[in-house]
C-alpha cells in the first residue's frame, strides 16, 4: 500500500437524504436502480473515512440498469484523474453487488468520461472476469475490499 | 459434411448435467484415449473450488459420475486443466502460479511433478502432439516451455517473453512443434524453434493485420491445421489460415493470414471457442449461450465465409467459459462448464424434414 495518500484532500459533500425503500423490492424482477444506490452508495472510499456518495464517487445517476437484457451499467468518479484506487472501487462495487443481487443480472463497471487519465485501460480490468476473480484471492485486496464493505458496520 | 442442407434443423440436446463444484468452473478437457469401444468416456474438470474433478461415463448405466476430486495440492483456482495426447498424464494450470502434473495410479490420481517459476496466476497449459513439450503462459507476460524428462521430470527448455500483458492462453499446434498464444495485450503471438534450439516469435497478429481490437481469449485449430479460430472480449471470432505444406517443409517464415471476422452475432465476451473435427466452430460466452458455426458454401466472395448454424441461449444460468467437443467415437458430442458451477453434456442433433 502507498505511504501517501493519492488524493490528500478530497472534497466531501453531505449525504443525500434517504426515502424509505420497499425493503423485499429487490426480491421483485424489475431491478430499481435506486435499490442498487442504496446498497453501493455507503461503501467507503480505501482512502479516506467517507463514503463514495460523500465524495461524490457515486451519484443516483451512476447506476442504470436493462431488465429486458439483465444489464446493469455502474459509472462511478474517481475524485481525481489519476486515481490508483479505481481497480479497488471497482471491486468493492462488483462483490458488494455480488451479494445483494440475482447473478444472472450482467454488470459491467465503468469510470465516468473523460474522469481517468487512464480511462480505457482501467475500464478493461474493471471489466476482465479472471482479473477481478484473481483479485479477490489476493489476500490484502480482499482485506482493502471487505473494510471498504463493512468498516461501517462495525 | 455439408451443413448447408436445408432439409437439416440443428437443435442441442442436454444428456446430463454434472454438479459437485462449489465455485465457478473454468474450463475442462476430455480424455483422447477414451470413448472408444473399450474406455469409457472421461472428463476432468477445474475450478474456483481449487479442485479438479474427474468425471466417467458408466458403461452400464451411461450416466456421468464424478470418481476423483483432486484436491490440497493447488491453494487457488485451478483455471486450466489439459490431458497429454496418451491420456496417461493430466496437466493444471493454477492461480497459485504452479501446474502440476497427476497421473492415474491405479485408479488413484497422484500429483508427480509441481511445474514452478511463473511470478503468478499460470492460466493455460499444453502438450504438443509428440508428448515431448509442455507450454505454459501467465499474467507475468511470458509463456514457458517445458521438456518432458523420463520419470516425469520437466525441464525449463525456455522463457519466452514479447507479450506486453497477461497471457490468456497458450496452444500448441495439432501436428507441428510451433506454439501459438493469445494475451490481453489483444494479439495473437506464433513461436518456433530455430535451427540452434532457441525458441523465438516468428509472427505477432495484432489490430493491423486485421486482428482483435481487445482481449483474446482462446485459439483452436481445425483438424487439417491449416486454419485456426480466435475468439476475443471484442465479441467477434476470427478465422486464420496458413500454408500447411510451407510449414510441413520447414519454413519458419510461413505466415497466418485473416480469412475471415464473424462479427455481430455475440454481444458480451467470448470466453471459448473449439473446432470440431467435422469442421463445427463452438463458442460460449459471457451472454450464457452456446453458439455453432458452419463454412458456408453461398459465399460469392472469394475464399469461405461463415455462417451461424445454431444458437443456444440459457445453456447455462451464467457465463459459459469452456466448450470443448468430445474426441470420441460419438459423433457431435460436446461439454460445456459455466460460472454456475455446472458442466454441461450436450448432442448436437439433427431432424431432417
Amino acid at each position: 500500500m502507498t505511504l501517501g495518500l493519492i488524493n490528500a484532500n478530497p472534497i466531501v459533500h453531505a449525504k443525500k437524504e434517504r426515502v424509505a425503500r420497499c425493503e423485499d423490492s429487490h426480491c421483485c424482477d424489475a431491478v430499481d436502480p435506486l435499490d442498487i444506490y442504496d446498497f453501493v452508495r455507503d461503501i467507503r472510499d480505501p482512502e479516506h473515512p467517507y463514503s463514495l456518495e460523500q465524495l461524490s464517487v457515486l451519484s443516483e445517476e451512476s447506476i442504470s440498469v436493462d431488465d429486458k437484457l439483465g444489464r446493469i451499467l455502474i459509472t462511478f468518479t474517481p475524485t481525481i484523474q489519476h486515481c490508483s484506487m479505481a481497480t479497488v472501487i471497482g471491486l468493492c462495487l462488483r462483490v458488494k453487488l455480488q451479494e445483494c443481487f440475482p447473478p444472472h443480472y450482467k454488470v459491467d463497471i465503468k469510470v465516468s468520461p473523460g474522469s481517468h487519465a487512464d480511462e480505457e485501460a482501467v475500464n478493461k480490468q474493471l471489466n476482465d472476469k479472471e482479473r477481478i476473480a484473481a483479485a479477490l484471492e489476493n489476500p490484502n485486496l480482499r482485506q482493502l475490499v471487505d473494510e471498504c464493505l463493512y468498516s461501517n458496520e462495525l | 459434411m455439408d451443413f448447408d442442407d436445408e432439409g437439416s434443423n440443428f437443435e442441442l440436446k442436454e444428456i446430463q448435467t454434472l454438479s459437485g463444484h462449489t465455485d465457478r468452473v473454468w474450463s475442462l478437457a476430455w480424455n483422447p484415449a477414451t470413448g472408444t469401444d473399450d474406455a469409457q468416456p472421461v472428463i476432468a474438470s477445474c475450478s474456483g473450488d481449487k479442485t479438479v474433478r474427474i468425471w466417467e461415463r458408466s458403461a452400464l448405466t451411461r450416466s456421468w459420475d464424478c470418481k476423483a476430486v483432486l484436491e490440497e495440492t493447488h491453494t487457488r483456482t485451478v483455471r486450466s486443466c489439459t490431458w497429454s495426447p496418451s491420456g496417461k498424464l493430466l496437466a493444471t494450470a493454477s492461480f497459485d502460479a504452479t501446474t502440476a502434473i497427476w497421473e492415474n495410479v491405479g485408479g488413484d490420481f497422484q500429483c508427480v511433478s509441481t511445474l514452478e517459476g511463473h511470478e503468478n496466476e499460470v492460466k493455460s497449459v499444453s502438450w504438443n502432439a509428440s508428448e515431448s513439450l509442455l507450454a505454459t503462459c501467465s499474467r507475468d507476460k511470458t509463456v514457458w516451455i517445458w521438456e518432458v524428462m523420463p520419470g516425469n521430470e520437466f525441464e525449463c527448455a525456455s522463457v519466452l517473453q514479447g507479450h506486453t500483458q497477461d497471457v490468456k492462453m497458450i496452444k500448441w499446434h495439432p501436428t507441428m512443434d510451433i506454439l501459438f498464444s493469445c494475451s490481453y495485450d489483444n494479439t495473437i503471438k506464433v513461436w518456433a524453434e530455430d535451427d540452434t534450439g532457441d525458441w523465438h516469435c516468428i509472427q505477432t497478429i495484432g489490430e493491423s493485420s486485421n486482428g482483435h481490437s481487445s482481449t483474446v481469449w482462446a485459439i483452436s485449430f481445425n483438424a487439417g491445421g491449416d486454419k485456426m479460430v480466435t475468439c476475443s472480449d471484442d465479441l467477434t471470432l476470427k478465422v486464420w489460415e496458413a500454408d500447411i505444406e510451407g510449414m510441413r517443409s520447414g519454413n519458419n517464415q510461413v505466415l497466418w493470414k485473416h480469412l475471415s471476422t464473424l462479427s455481430g452475432y455475440h454481444d458480451r465476451t467470448i470466453f471459448s471457442v473449439h473446432w470440431s473435427r467435422e469442421g463445427i466452430i463452438a463458442s460460449g460466452a459471457a451472454d450464457d449461450a452456446i453458439r455453432f458455426f458452419v463454412e458456408s458454401k453461398d459465399s460469392v466472395v472469394d475464399g469461405p465465409s461463415y455462417r451461424l448454424l445454431l444458437k443456444k441461449e440459457k445453456a447455462h444460468d451464467m457465463d459459459v467459459n469452456v466448450v470443448q467437443w468430445s474426441p470420441g467415437q460419438e459423433n457431435r458430442v460436446m461439454a460445456s462448464a459455466s460460472d454456475d458451477g455446472t458442466i454441461k453434456i450436450w448432442e448436437l442433433a439433427t431432424s431432417s424434414n
